[in-house]
Parts: C-alpha cells; structure tokens; sequence
C-alpha cells in the first residue's frame, strides 16, 4: 500500500492540473494548471528511476566494488532537467500573451474575450 | 558523396541560420537572405538523399558516437539520428514547401516590423520538423516537438492584435496538453521497455503480449499527436491558429507543420515502433471519418478565406488518416501520397489567400469578387491549387484521393469508401465559393486601384501551382520507385507497391 502512494498521489497532482486548465475562467489560473500538471509529470518522470538506498551512477575504484544494481537509473534525471527547461520556455511564453492579453482586454477573463467565435 | 554525417546538417543548419538571423538583425536584408539560404540548404540536402541513394536505403548515425555498448547488452545509449525511405519523403516534402514560403514571405513581410523576429522563428520551427523527422529516440522527438510546437505559437501570435493573441493562447494552451501527454507515454514507454530508441523498443515490444499499460500509452499517444494533427475531437484550436498567423506561416503550419508533428509521428510510432495492431486502425478509421465530414461541413459555412481553407485542411487530413488506417500497401501509399498532395496545394491556397490581403486588405469572401482580372497570377495560382483541392482530374489532388478510396474498397470498408467519396463532392462545392466569389465574377468598384503582387511572391505561387498540376507523376513507375514506395516499405514492411 504505502509502496504506492507517491504515484496515486503524482496522479491526484496532474488531476488537480488538468482540472485547473478545463475549468477555470482565469487566464493566470490556466497557466498554474499547466504548470502543476507539467510538474506531476516531471515528479513521475523522476520516480520511475528512483531506487530505495540507490547510489549514484558513478564507477569508482578506490571505494570498492559498486554494483549496478543499487544505482539509481540516471537517464530520466538528466531527461527531467530538459522537460524543466522546455516547461520553462512554455511558461514564460504563456505568461507573456497573457500581459499582451491583459493589455488589450483589460482582464483575465478568458469569457469576456470573445473574438474568435463560429 | 553521401555519407551519416551530414544528416544533423539537416537540425543544423536552420538552427545556426535563427541565431544568426538574431546576430544580424540591424543590416535589413540579411535574414531575408539566410531565411531562403537555410531552407534552400535542407531542400537540396534531402534531394541529395533521395537522387544518390539506392531507393530505401537507410543511414544511422549516434549523436556523440555513443552508439551500443556490451554493457548494457547491445542497446542504444545516446540518441540516434535515422533516415530512411520515409524520413527523407516527408524531408523532400517540409523543405520544399519551406524553400517557397520563405522566398514568398521575402515579399509578403515587408509590410512588418521585426522581420528578423520572424525568421527567427521561422528557421526555429523548420529544425524542429526536420528534427521530429530525423530522430530515431523518443524523448528527442519530444524535444524537436516542443521546439516545432514553441515557434509556431510564438509566429501564430504574430500580428499581436486581438484575435492574434488569444488565437495563440488557445493553440498554447491546447498545444501544451498535447506535448504533456506525449512525455506522459514517452515515460510509461521508458518504464516499461527501459530504452527510448525506437529500434530497441519495436524489439522489445514485439516478443511480449500487450499488457494494460500499453494500451494506457496508446490512447495517451493518439491524443497527444490527435492535438498535434488537429484529428476532430481535438480541433478546436486549428481554425483560430492557422488564420490568424501572417500568410507564409498559415501556409506552413496548414501545409506542414501539422503533418510534420501529427500525422508523421503517428506513422512512425503505431506503425514503425509498435506494428500497427488491430485497435489502432479501428480507431484511426473512427476518427479519419468524423474529421472528414466535420472539416467538410463546417468550411461550407465560412465566409473568411483562410477560415475556409483552416476547416479544409482538418477534413483532409481525415483523408490521410483515412488511408493509414486502412493499413493496407495501398492505402498507406494512398495516405502518403495525398499527404505530399495536401502540402502543396494547400501551402499555394494559403499563400494566394495572403496576396489576396496583401493586395485587397480583406479577408472577407463576400469583399472581393473578379480578382482574376486584377491578379492573373494570383487567381490562376489559386485556381490549380483549388482543382487539385477539389479532386478535379487531371490535378494530382485527385489521383491521391481516387488511391485512398480504391484501398479502402479493397479491404471491403464499403461505408468509409462511400463516405470519403461523397465528401470530395462536398470539397468541390466549398472550394468553387473560393473560386466564385473571389476570383470570377464582377470586380467590385472599391477594388477597381488593385494591383498583382511583386514578382517573389508570384513565383513562389506559380511553382506550387506546378506542383500541384504535375504532382500525378509521381505515380509514374520510375517516379513512384525513387520516391514513394521506398516510404510505403519502411511503414509495411514487404514492398507491395
């Protein structure tokens, strides 16, 4: 049971995101709930390598014998690193529109902005 | 002289031509000049590929040379960069279109401000396709995606009007689902196989039975890359975004872009990687049908001309899906030939519809009428790309469509064929709205002053024509040979074509 409770509670988070993004009205709003799901999905990305007690990928001599077995699979940290930095672009992007957007509407409601309809 | 090592050239080059681009914004012409440079470079580069090369011949090459080790039992451990039958097609076919638009849009963005911002993002965009194209490992498909993905919405919101902004916040927003999704399966997929080149994986996955996770990865694929493609459940983002860009740009997202990231991918993972099981194809069908009529029925209403051609290119991209999800050699060769079609006369609709603004300033259908006597080029342009639209006969747009519909009464889906079938009737009509309203008829008083647009932009337009009116030969044997079916054979294994 406990062995599962940090991916059930990684999936409530990229819920409570999706919901965010599906529901709220608030530009701003929007923009956090993709920023929560985008974690979630990050947050899982670094469980599938985590190892309990692993070590650190790295070969040494002089401390004797690690085997692979106990290392923790470095790929998806260094995968997570990129998805950061890809999330950030995003995000600065979005955030950008919605001051241009708020410039032009004078709010943050995405109901009231009603250009592009049919 | 071919050889591996000039395949990034394809990520690189358009990669160095942005930031120089950047570099040299001050001295006006200059990323006028690298734009058509760079893209000029990948075109000739992906001819090369397809002219010197034995017809499916496949190159590979390790990023870094960090190729397979015995240590980790003969996997792939860097990034692998692949290019084979299919890669270099759908290469031919992005840097072509790019090659066009960026000549055109020498002309065409001349009217704004920041036009190094837009080559820019331009060249950004074209290396994220050719990278989507030429990766052989998910995660870095990924990557290419959201670099494509992050340049088309920052060009969408372009103009930064009204409707250009909250066009883009839409597409980001949908867009920024879409990419979540597919890092959500890229992980399940690592988990589960414990390796991200898709050379690997197909091997992996092809000695085991299908367990309930990969079925999780599967819808969570198809709904990411039916975001990308624009598939109808998924489309409400489409017929903002497209509109909205500047010309050159709603020629290269409707033209490739949702090709590059949507339909390619699709191709390459459920065919290439996972085989193509039964689910899939039941499922690609279902959705090919629905976008077909959706796409159709909706652009009958349109009275703005790259609404029109925004809701058209949704319905025909139900085309291609109709043919790969048929499955059959037929209708993949049907599906990738209507996809090479699709680029080139909706790429030349589009970029007529931009000299219509260019020169009228109106997007509004019901505002024009008898711009043919004005605009000969334009309106003769504009009427190819709308005949090969229209699945007219001689037109290449029409042997694309009658491959597809053959194929799938061959594998006995008698309803989708009838069904494909009377929505190219459904085609012509919206497609002679463009014609009737915009280019026949009486010319209106208040556009009595207009004049054709400059010569660039014609050119572009006149060869995308061409394309599009001598693109039936590629049927051709010796074509088809060179082209086309080194592509079927990479998707179906056995080259029945």
């Amino acid at each position: 049971m406990n062995a599962y409770m940090p991916y059930v509670l990684c999936l409530v988070l990229f819920c409570i995101g999706i919901f965010a993004i599906l529901s709220k009205k608030n530009i701003i709003k929007i923009i956090l709930g993709i920023i929560i799901a985008e974690y979630a999905v990050n947050l899982f990305l670094v469980m599938v390598a985590y190892k309990a007690g692993g070590r650190a990928a790295i070969f040494s001599p002089n401390r004797g014998e690690i085997l692979p077995e106990v290392m923790v699979d470095p790929l998806p940290h260094a995968l997570v690193l990129t998805s950061i930095v890809i999330g950030l672009a995003t995000t600065a992007f979005m955030i950008a529109l919605a001051i241009r957007l708020y410039g032009k509407y004078g709010t943050f409601d995405i109901t009231r902005m009603r250009e592009l309809r049919g | 002289m071919i050889n591996e090592g000039m395949i990034p050239l394809f990520v690189a080059v358009p990669l160095a031509g942005a930031f120089l681009a950047a570099l040299f914004k001050r001295l006006g012409w200059i990323p006028d000049l690298l734009g058509v440079l760079a893209s000029l470079f990948s075109f000739c580069l992906s001819l090369h590929f397809i002219l010197d090369t034995a017809p499916g011949a496949s190159f590979a090459v390790n990023v870094g040379g960090w190729g397979s080790f015995p240590e980790v039992m003969g996997k792939v451990v860097g990034i692998r960069l692949v290019l084979d039958g299919f890669t270099v097609f759908m290469l031919a076919i992005v840097n072509f279109v790019a090659l066009w638009v960026s000549i055109y849009a020498v002309g065409y963005m001349k009217r704004y401000t920041g036009r190094w911002q837009f080559y820019t993002l331009f060249l950004l965009m074209l290396a994220g396709m050719n990278g989507v194209l030429i990766t052989g490992d998910m995660f870095n498909m990924y990557v290419f995606i959201e670099i494509a993905s992050i340049a088309s919405y920052a060009l969408v919101a372009f103009g930064v009007g009204k409707r250009e902004l909250e066009a883009s916040f839409k597409y980001a927003v949908m867009g920024g689902m879409a990419s979540l999704l597919i890092l959500l399966a890229v992980v399940f997929l690592y988990a589960s196989t414990g390796t991200l080149n898709m050379g690997d994986m197909r091997e992996i996955l092809s000695g085991t039975h299908y367990s309930g996770l990969v079925y999780l990865v599967f819808g969570l694929l198809l709904t990411g890359f039916g975001l990308k493609a624009a598939l109808v459940p998924f489309h409400a983002w489409l017929p903002d975004a497209h509109p909205s860009a500047p010309a050159p740009i709603s020629a290269m997202l409707s033209g490739v872009l949702i090709k590059a990231l949507g339909v390619y991918t699709i191709a390459r993972i459920f065919f290439d990687v996972f085989g193509f099981p039964h689910q899939v194809s039941i499922i690609l069908l279902v959705l090919a049908a629905i976008s077909m009529g959706v796409g159709a029925l909706v652009a009958l209403r349109q009275w703005d001309m790259k609404r029109l051609l925004a809701y058209s290119s949704i319905s025909q991209v139900g085309y291609i899906m109709l043919g790969f999800g048929i499955g059959t050699p037929l209708g993949v060769m049907g599906a990738l030939f209507h996809l090479f079609n699709h680029s080139m006369f909706k790429s030349l609709l589009f970029l007529a519809s931009g000299a219509v603004e260019y020169s009228t300033g109106t997007r509004n259908m019901k505002e024009m009428g008898g711009l043919n006597r004005k605009m000969p080029v334009t309106g003769g342009t504009a009427l190819a790309g709308a005949m090969s639209l229209a699945g007219i006969p001689p037109f290449a747009g029409f042997w694309s469509k009658l491959v597809i519909i053959v194929a799938a009464v061959q594998a006995h889906h008698m309803k989708l064929a009838a069904w494909a079938a009377l929505m190219s009737i459904i085609t012509i009509v919206y497609v002679f709205r463009i014609t009737r309203y915009a280019f026949l008829g009486e010319l209106k008083e208040k556009l009595a002053g207009i004049k054709e647009v400059p010569l660039l932009m014609r050119v572009s337009l006149i060869i995308l024509a061409l394309a599009c009116i001598l693109g039936g030969l590629v049927l051709l044997p010796q074509v088809r040979k060179m082209f086309l079916s080194p592509a079927v054979r990479v998707l179906i294994g056995m080259g029945g074509v």
